[in-house]
């Protein structure tokens, strides 16, 4: 047999032994029969020495191809049974990713206040407002009169006030004898407009949210603490078409454009002209329904122009700057926007009911 | 304030759409409410009573045989029995649906059939009489509609929400002015008058006022030879339908003029004035009186009243009359009074006697001082009209008119009035708006400036403003049109709100629910919850006992909702809040202390799963914070809680509630506790908001664990603090990564194991250093904390 015989013969030797192998360890327990020195195709490199250097290019290109065709062979091989070895792993591994236990690691919930809320103040930033706020125990000054509410106005009953029992009264309301009772409250966050008219320059464009209180009794569309915003833009040459204009751009964001505002004469002590603010009902769009008691319809809230005497009060020239203002209750309109009929039940802390928004 | 078309009609031509003229209204800002129309109702036709027989099975009903009109009886079960054989009877007959919306139908009523209805005065729409059937005049024509014979006439009654500055509009009238000003229409309060045929026997009755601020017109007249009766179905149709009952022919003329002018006034049997003379003064300490209503009331020295020739007290001025002087059946002449009262008295009077009547919403509002004559006249034109026979009235009114008639006249700038509304209006546009709804306009030599006089009926409107409303209003709000102003300021949440707004996201991350509870607790909550209920703000008028505590934390609120959770079976239940507690003024005066805070509650969840969610936060707010085991803080269990530290200052506290709060509360298992001050946190926020890079090394690190044996009392923060001030820069990481207890180690005593990852951002650390450091380490560790290496 030739040398040339020879290799091909150990070639096809080791490519049949790596063709019967059955699986990784017995490819690699026949590694040292393929590649060791002992293999027969080393033992061949052994006798190059032995060669006459005429045939030794030769005869070395002819066994560096048959090793290089037996390390391939080999390679592919194990890559084979490696492939084959993981696609049983990964089989085996199968799990059915429905099989959830319970689960404790829910996600939380904004209260649907608050969420309106952000919502509400977003818009209003939006069209270039800040957002105040201020102390929800209050001062019969910030609450009252200097909003044009003196002691005894015909409208202060228009609110229900729950007075601070902090030792410096001495009767509820007034009456002679009695003098009016200092802290309290507050019935509405315009006390948070008095303090920033008293403490910023004009142009004002800002908003103040918050909670406010009122003695009433809980009923499904009563509680007596709840959630109101409050709008004030104090600048040279505002006029009531500023005001209309304002809350038809807020309404069309807040709401969508198919809702409308429109105002209707209203009173408020700290407002003149003042109006009451409607929106087109939302659940109906306008048609009629239950909601709006068929109007199309439904009332949001009050606004007008800053009454000059609120104004002076905050140390305003009334003649220089003008305004206006206007607030609506939040849990209403949370309440009317997620079809919610009992105010109430916002209030249980229920997570059954907040995990809902 | 109710109003019905036919009575507006009797002021002004209003003709329209029922929808469209309500529309108006509201738009002229008295809010339609509710409307209803009335119909007149065919089938409810006159009847005569032919046969009465006791119902057989039932004795409070009886079967009435009436014929319908055509001749043939039917039977009809009724439970009135105030008619006889022969009466005229409203009859609704089978089909017929009545003004309350049910339909008549062919009943069986304990076994006898009933083919129609017998109907009272109230049944048909006319007046308020329920009791008895309405026995209707013989002359009327049987088989024929009542209503139709009755002169009743189709109306229309709109419910109208009337603002507190529009004493006008408390009154037919007034709103009738509005109404036809919008309209185009014109618009007259009738002139009345009756024949006086007063004899000289009526006496000179003698009126004093001494308070022309209280009282600053008092008008009086004697009425005789009146009898006290039952006032016509129109009559007390018209009231019932406005609201109000009738009383008797007296009273439902007094009623009928406050609502028709928007003038309260009052009667008095005039034998039961002592003295013949009445007089108004305020009240003296001490003194009370006997209303209408059979109450004793104690008046205030800032009330006013009404009093006899003996000074004693006959009325409460404005409000209710007194029962000593009250008309009655044997009433024959009568002394009717119509004063104008200040507003502002009658507004105290009534909020502090808790008694608002239709009477005192009008004077609060203030009542046309100007109208006082028209309106007596109205009255005795009225009774005279509906008293059988008429009555005699005295000629003289007795007109004590103090203040003379005050007319406001004030300079209008139509620029001032075009600045406010956004209009364009020309002095003459302002002018046609303001004087057909009473206001005088005068132009001057300025051009832009015109004098405008106040009519009596508007006391409300005083000022440049006012009149610009007055404008706006009558030209339409929707009218004005809309722009919108352009804010010079870029719109911006600050710091501290977009802070609470990254907290709130935070705890939502970490799967907690915002609670809202109430902010106002039991007085002995504050004490349930471990706390000192010696400093807490009361209110002065709670609505409950429950309710009449300022919360000074948010622990009882959050506990009354994990208990409300758990008692609905929802488990692991964790929430949070953000809100405002409240604590007497620590300055000693003035407004209470308020402190925003956000409060955490975790159930069925232990001190550390409160303290992991403290790292949650701080690591979500960059905020770096210390905790201290504290022992004993009110409230929280006795060993597991502690105080949160950040730039030096308490920030608030963590760990357990104590199992005796919880008890108190009916919560089952462990719960975590977290409360703290939010301004606090977002201040140190603030202070940490602008952060410099600190190099990624590129260099190879290596870990080194160590565990150290340590008394109890030992916090693993302080060794933790130890380890970090000695490694310094080169520490990379350091974690506690095992607690253990056992025997071995010693009573009080347990095992902490660190490990700590070292890399320098200069250099890889040699094997020599990483020596040094773990040497050093432990020695300090060992000398510091009293620990051994494990």
């Amino acid at each position: 047999m030739s040398v040339y015989e020879e290799i091909i013969s150990a070639r096809d030797q080791a490519l049949s032994s790596i063709q019967n192998v059955a699986d990784l360890s017995n490819l690699v327990d026949l590694e040292p029969a393929l590649f060791g020195k002992k293999s027969t195709l080393g033992s061949l490199k052994g006798l190059m020495g032995k060669l006459d250097a005429s045939e030794r290019a030769s005869v070395g290109q002819a066994l560096n191809q048959a090793q290089k065709e037996v390390q391939e062979a080999h390679q592919q091989s194990k890559k084979h049974f490696l492939e084959h070895e993981r696609t049983l792993q990964l089989s085996a591994e199968g799990i059915d990713l429905t099989e959830t236990l319970r689960n404790p690691n829910h996600r939380g919930h904004l209260h649907l206040v608050t969420q309106t809320m952000e919502r509400l103040e977003d818009v209003f930033v939006g069209m270039g407002f800040t957002v105040s706020e201020g102390p929800q125990a209050e001062s019969d000054w910030y609450n009252f009169e200097a909003l044009n509410l003196p002691e005894a106005h015909v409208a202060r009953s228009m609110f229900d006030t729950l007075y601070l029992d902090l030792g410096e009264r001495t009767e509820i309301g007034d009456g002679e004898g009695g003098e009016a009772t200092k802290f309290l409250l507050r019935t509405h966050t315009s006390p948070v407009q008095i303090r920033v008219m008293e403490s910023q320059e004009p142009p004002i464009y800002t908003v103040c949210p918050g909670r406010v209180f009122r003695r009433d009794t809980a009923d499904a569309s009563h509680m007596p603490v709840f959630h109101q915003i409050e709008g004030l833009v104090i600048d040279e040459g505002i006029s009531f078409t500023d005001l209309a204009g304002t809350l038809n751009d807020f309404t069309s964001a807040y709401f969508g454009g198919a809702i409308k505002s429109r105002l209707r004469p209203s009173y408020f002590p700290f407002t003149e002209p003042s109006a009451e603010f409607d929106i087109t009902c939302v659940i109906c769009e306008g048609s009629g329904c239950q909601t709006c008691q068929r109007t199309g319809w439904i009332e949001l809230g009050g606004c007008g122009m800053v009454h000059p005497n609120v104004l002076r009060n905050c140390g305003i020239d009334s003649e220089q700057w003008t305004g206006f203002a206007f607030g609506f209750g939040i849990d209403r309109l949370a309440l009317m926007r997620h079809g919610i009929k009992d105010l109430r039940d916002m209030y249980t802390n229920d997570v059954r009911f907040l995990s809902q928004f | 304030m109710k109003v019905l078309l036919s009575w507006l009609r009797e002021f002004a031509p209003i003709e329209g759409d029922p929808v469209e003229l309500g529309n108006q209204m509201s738009d002229l800002g008295m809010a339609v409410e509710e409307m209803t129309i009335i119909d007149l109702i065919d089938g409810i036709v006159v009847a005569e009573v032919v046969g009465l027989r006791p119902h057989p099975k039932a004795d409070r009903i009886q079967i009435v045989d009436v014929d319908p009109g055509d001749g043939v009886p039917l039977q009809v079960c009724c439970g009135a029995f105030n008619m006889a054989v022969g009466d005229k009877i409203p009859f609704a007959t089978i089909g017929t649906t009545m003004p309350d919306g049910m339909e008549i139908s062919q009943r069986k009523m304990r076994g006898e059939f009933s083919n129609g209805m017998c109907c009272s005065a109230s049944e048909i729409g006319l007046g308020s009489d329920h009791e008895g059937i309405l026995i209707l005049s013989p002359e009327l024509v049987v088989g024929e509609p009542v209503m139709a014979q009755l002169g009743a006439q189709a109306d229309v009654l709109w419910d109208l929400e009337i603002n507190p500055n529009r004493p006008d509009a408390m009154s037919i009238a007034g709103v009738a002015r509005d109404l036809a000003a919008r309209l185009n229409i014109p618009f007259q309060i009738p002139k009345w008058s009756v024949d006086h045929l007063a004899t000289s026997e009526i006496s000179e009755t003698s009126v004093s006022v001494t308070d022309s601020e209280l009282c600053p017109r008092f008008t009086a007249r004697v009425l005789e030879g009146v009898s006290v009766g039952v006032s016509p179905l129109w009559m007390q149709t018209r009231l019932q339908l406005l609201g109000m009952r009738s009383i008797n022919s007296v009273v439902d003329v007094s009623n009928y003029v406050m609502l028709e002018l928007g003038t309260p006034n009052h009667t008095y049997d005039l034998s039961l004035v002592d003295g013949n003379a009445i007089g108004v003064r305020r009240a003296k300490t001490g003194e009370s009186i006997k209303t209408l209503d059979g109450q004793e009331r104690f008046l205030a020295p800032g009330d006013g009243v009404i009093v006899d020739g003996s000074d004693v007290a006959i009325g409460v001025a404005g409000v209710m009359g007194g029962s000593s002087t009250e008309i009655s059946d044997s009433t024959n002449t009568i002394l009717l009074e119509l004063a104008c009262w200040d507003r502002t008295a009658i507004a105290r009077t009534s909020q502090r006697m808790g008694l608002r009547s239709e009477a005192s919403s009008r004077f609060e509002r203030g009542t046309d001082i100007n109208l006082s004559v028209t309106a007596v006249e109205r009255f005795c034109y009225l009774l005279n009209e509906i008293t059988p026979g008429g009555i005699q009235t005295e000629e003289k009114i007795s007109d004590v008119q103090v203040t003379k008639e005050k007319q406001t006249t004030i300079s209008v700038r139509t620029s001032r009035i075009n600045l406010l509304l956004g209009q364009k209006f020309s002095g003459e546009d302002v002018a046609n708006l303001l004087i057909p709804i009473g206001f005088e306009v005068v132009q001057t030599d300025d051009a832009d400036v015109q004098l405008v006089t106040i009519p009596s009926f508007r006391p409300d409107s005083e000022t440049e403003t006012d009149i610009a409303e007055e404008v706006g209003r009558h030209f339409g709000y929707g009218r004005l049109g809309a722009t919108v102003p352009r804010s010079p300021n870029a719109g911006h949440l600050t710091f501290h709100q977009k802070a609470r707004r990254l907290i709130r996201q935070v705890m939502v991350g970490a799967g907690l629910d915002e609670a809202m509870p109430s902010p106002f607790l039991a007085p002995d909550a504050v004490a349930n919850t471990g706390l000192s209920s010696a400093n807490v703000v009361h209110l002065l008028n709670p609505l409950a006992i429950e309710e009449s505590v300022l919360r000074p934390s948010l622990r009882s609120g959050l506990l009354t909702a994990l208990a409300y959770n758990q008692s609905h079976r929802n488990e692991n239940v964790k929430l949070f809040e953000i809100g405002s507690v409240f604590a007497p003024s620590s300055a000693g005066s003035g407004l209470p202390d308020e402190h925003e805070m956000l409060g955490v509650i975790l159930g069925d969840n232990d001190a550390l799963a409160a303290k992991q969610l403290w790292d949650v936060i701080a690591a979500g707010l960059g905020i770096n914070g210390e905790l201290r085991n504290a022992i004993d803080l009110p409230g929280l269990h006795p060993r597991r809680a502690g105080q949160l530290i950040v730039d030096d200052q308490e920030v608030g506290v963590v760990g357990e509630l104590d199992p005796r709060v919880l008890e108190n509360y009916g919560v089952s298992n462990r719960c975590g506790w977290l409360e703290l001050r939010l301004d606090l946190l977002i201040q140190s926020m603030s202070q940490n908001s602008t952060r410099l890079y600190g190099l990624v090394s590129t260099y190879p690190s290596s870990d080194l664990d160590l565990a150290f044996v340590v008394k109890d009392e030992i916090q693993a923060s302080d060794v933790e603090r130890t380890i970090r001030s000695l490694v310094g820069s080169e520490l990379a990481s350091l974690e506690l990564f095992d607690v253990f207890r056992g025997e071995k180690l010693g009573e009080g005593k347990r095992s902490l194991a660190f490990s700590l990852r070292l890399q320098s951002a200069e250099r890889t650390l040699t094997h020599d250093q990483l020596a040094s450091i773990q040497e050093r380490c432990i020695e300090a560790v060992e000398t510091t904390h009293d620990a051994r290496l494990r």
